[in-house]
């Protein structure tokens, strides 16, 4: 790659974005008196300790936890089922098939604050409250339609003579779909996998609302503190930072695939 | 692609439509049945037709939310698509630089929202903020806990901060299909940068573009969490969004009818926004395959 003098924009862009979470991070490594008493682009004292408190304090690292379950459960799921459905959208006409295409897009787009109080009654009132599976299945909710069109973008980048090949060489739909199509499009699953951990990931408003102490995501932990006993500014700094660091982690395996990912595998 | 009329693919679609329906279809009556009834406790309920949307819809501070909502989403977008353009135009085309830039780039995307919402806390505070102190220490009195205007800005900061790298992704997604070909057809017809720009750049990128801008049209539009954890809504009611209007309705003041009434509202709004961009994407694509 050579230098060119474009190429400092997309620096001075870059830096803008890396500056407050450096910020972040800055602070996490600091004490709590460095961090009120002067501003210092590098911390005097680097020091662990913050860290050590949340990895050490089951009240901070059960949240990591618990947020890992639910998003691992959603994501499950939601591959799931948007497999046969985006199989189906991308070789079938059905009756009704666009407009259950455009109803699913709609969830996308409803705002979770809509769905705030009939959800926390709906899963209350089946006793699923405070528990994993709930937030997993109200992330559903977005993550699904998602799924669905991600993969159908993808599908039909496949060209059906596979499929045709296939069935004439006597393979049923079962078998075909499970060796030879999704080994096809496996880039695409990672990329939709990718996309509903991410979406699920940074969701608060309804994990928060479903969840109260068993199932509590680490994000909510963290809003709670800050209300609660004042405001611990490293340990706060270093929980946000630890939060950074799955997707950052996540998106490391599918960076060549992300761009394809964001236009729904239609470019 | 010719697709074949095969009604058993129903079957396929089964799994999505339960799973759906029950996070989406069930919610959705509870909503409905709300917005039509007074409800005192779980026995004592009464009818009440249209009245909560009356009140809603006639409703000074919703108004005011509206208006501050379109001029914020607005704001959004006008910020956010060009830039990202720009920055999309500059990212390499090969070479490490590429991986490093997607990284890099969409890092913001994956920060959960009330992380980036603490990250601004931090960042713009006077005191232990880099932001604020450098901003303050210019001269210019910033503050925004307490000046509507600066929480306003700060606010969108935020949001072009975090959502720029989406449109860039797009757009580079967009830019990468372009073969080399026209390039080099553009330099032998002596094209200028600007005309390389707008007569192959542009067209390209903007089917990604129409995703793009209708993403971050929808998204701006159910802003809540970044500003409930910068701001609260305020000072006064300067960052009060729609959902956060709501959500204060819903469970602050457990309004639960008019709440149901403004949310039904709400989501009609996003659903005719919807089918307009249902359409226009599906109309691209048709032109694109012919």
């Amino acid at each position: 790659m050579q230098f060119q003098k474009r190429h400092i924009g997309l620096l001075l862009y870059i830096l803008f974005l890396l500056l407050p979470i450096y910020w972040l991070f800055n602070m996490s490594i600091k004490t709590n008196t460095e961090i009120l008493g002067a501003m210092t682009l590098f911390p005097d004292n680097p020091t662990l300790a913050n860290y050590a408190t949340i990895l050490t304090d089951p009240a901070w690292y059960t949240g990591y936890i618990n947020s890992m379950i639910y998003v691992g459960i959603n994501v499950v799921i939601s591959l799931l089922v948007a497999l046969p459905a985006a199989y189906a959208f991308s070789r079938f006409n059905f009756t009704g098939d666009k407009h259950l295409f455009f109803w699913l897009l709609t969830n996308r787009m409803a705002p979770p604050a809509v769905f705030l109080l009939p959800f926390f009654q709906l899963y209350s009132s089946v006793g699923l409250f405070d528990t994993h599976i709930a937030v997993a299945l109200a992330h559903c909710l977005f993550n699904v339609p998602l799924a669905v069109w991600i993969l159908e973008g993808f599908m039909s980048g496949i060209p059906k003579e596979i499929d045709e090949t296939a069935y004439v060489d006597g393979y049923s739909f079962p078998r075909f779909f499970t060796t030879i199509f999704i080994p096809l499009i496996r880039s695409g699953i990672g990329v939709t996998a990718f996309f509903c951990f991410m979406f699920s990931w940074v969701e608060l408003l309804l994990a928060r609302t479903l969840t109260s102490v068993e199932a509590k995501p680490i994000a909510a932990t963290m809003t709670r503190t800050v209300s609660a006993s004042g405001l611990d500014w490293g340990v706060l700094a270093a929980a946000g930072v630890l939060t950074i660091v799955p997707g950052a982690l996540v998106i490391w395996f599918v960076r060549n695939y992300i761009a394809k990912g964001f236009a729904m595998g239609r470019v | 692609m010719n697709k074949i009329t095969n009604n058993k693919a129903w079957f396929l679609v089964l799994p999505v439509f339960f799973i759906v329906a029950i996070s989406a279809i069930i919610p959705l009556m509870t909503v409905v049945n709300y917005s039509v009834q007074d409800i005192f406790d779980p026995q004592t309920r009464f009818f009440v037709g249209t009245e909560w949307f009356e009140q809603v819809l006639a409703d000074r501070r919703l108004h005011d939310a509206l208006i501050r909502q379109i001029v914020y989403t607005m704001s959004v977008l006008f910020i956010e698509v060009p830039l990202g353009i720009a920055v999309a135009l500059t990212l390499p085309r090969n070479g490490w630089g590429v991986s490093a830039s997607m990284v890099l780039l969409a890092l913001p995307l994956l920060i959960p929202w009330n992380v980036v919402g603490t990250i601004w806390q931090i960042f713009g505070r006077a005191d232990i903020g880099l932001g604020g102190y450098v901003i303050n220490l210019m001269g210019i009195d910033y503050n925004y806990a307490q000046n509507p205007m600066d929480a306003w800005l700060t606010v969108l900061v935020m949001d072009v901060w975090h959502w720029t790298s989406l449109i860039v992704l797009l757009c580079y997604a967009g830019l990468r299909s372009i073969p080399d070909a026209y390039y080099q057809a553009a330099k032998i017809d002596g094209a200028s940068r600007w005309a390389v720009f707008r007569f192959i750049q542009l067209p390209k990128m903007q089917s990604v573009l129409v995703i793009g801008v209708l993403l971050r049209f929808m998204d701006s539009f159910m802003i809540y969490t970044e500003p409930f954890v910068l701001t609260g809504g305020g000072p006064g009611n300067a960052t009060t969004f729609l959902s956060q209007f709501l959500t204060r309705m819903a469970v602050g003041q457990f309004d639960l009818g008019p709440a149901a009434a403004f949310s039904l509202v709400y989501f009609l709004i996003i659903l005719l926004v919807c089918w307009v961009f249902y359409t226009v994407v599906m109309n691209a694509g048709k032109q694109g395959e012919q």
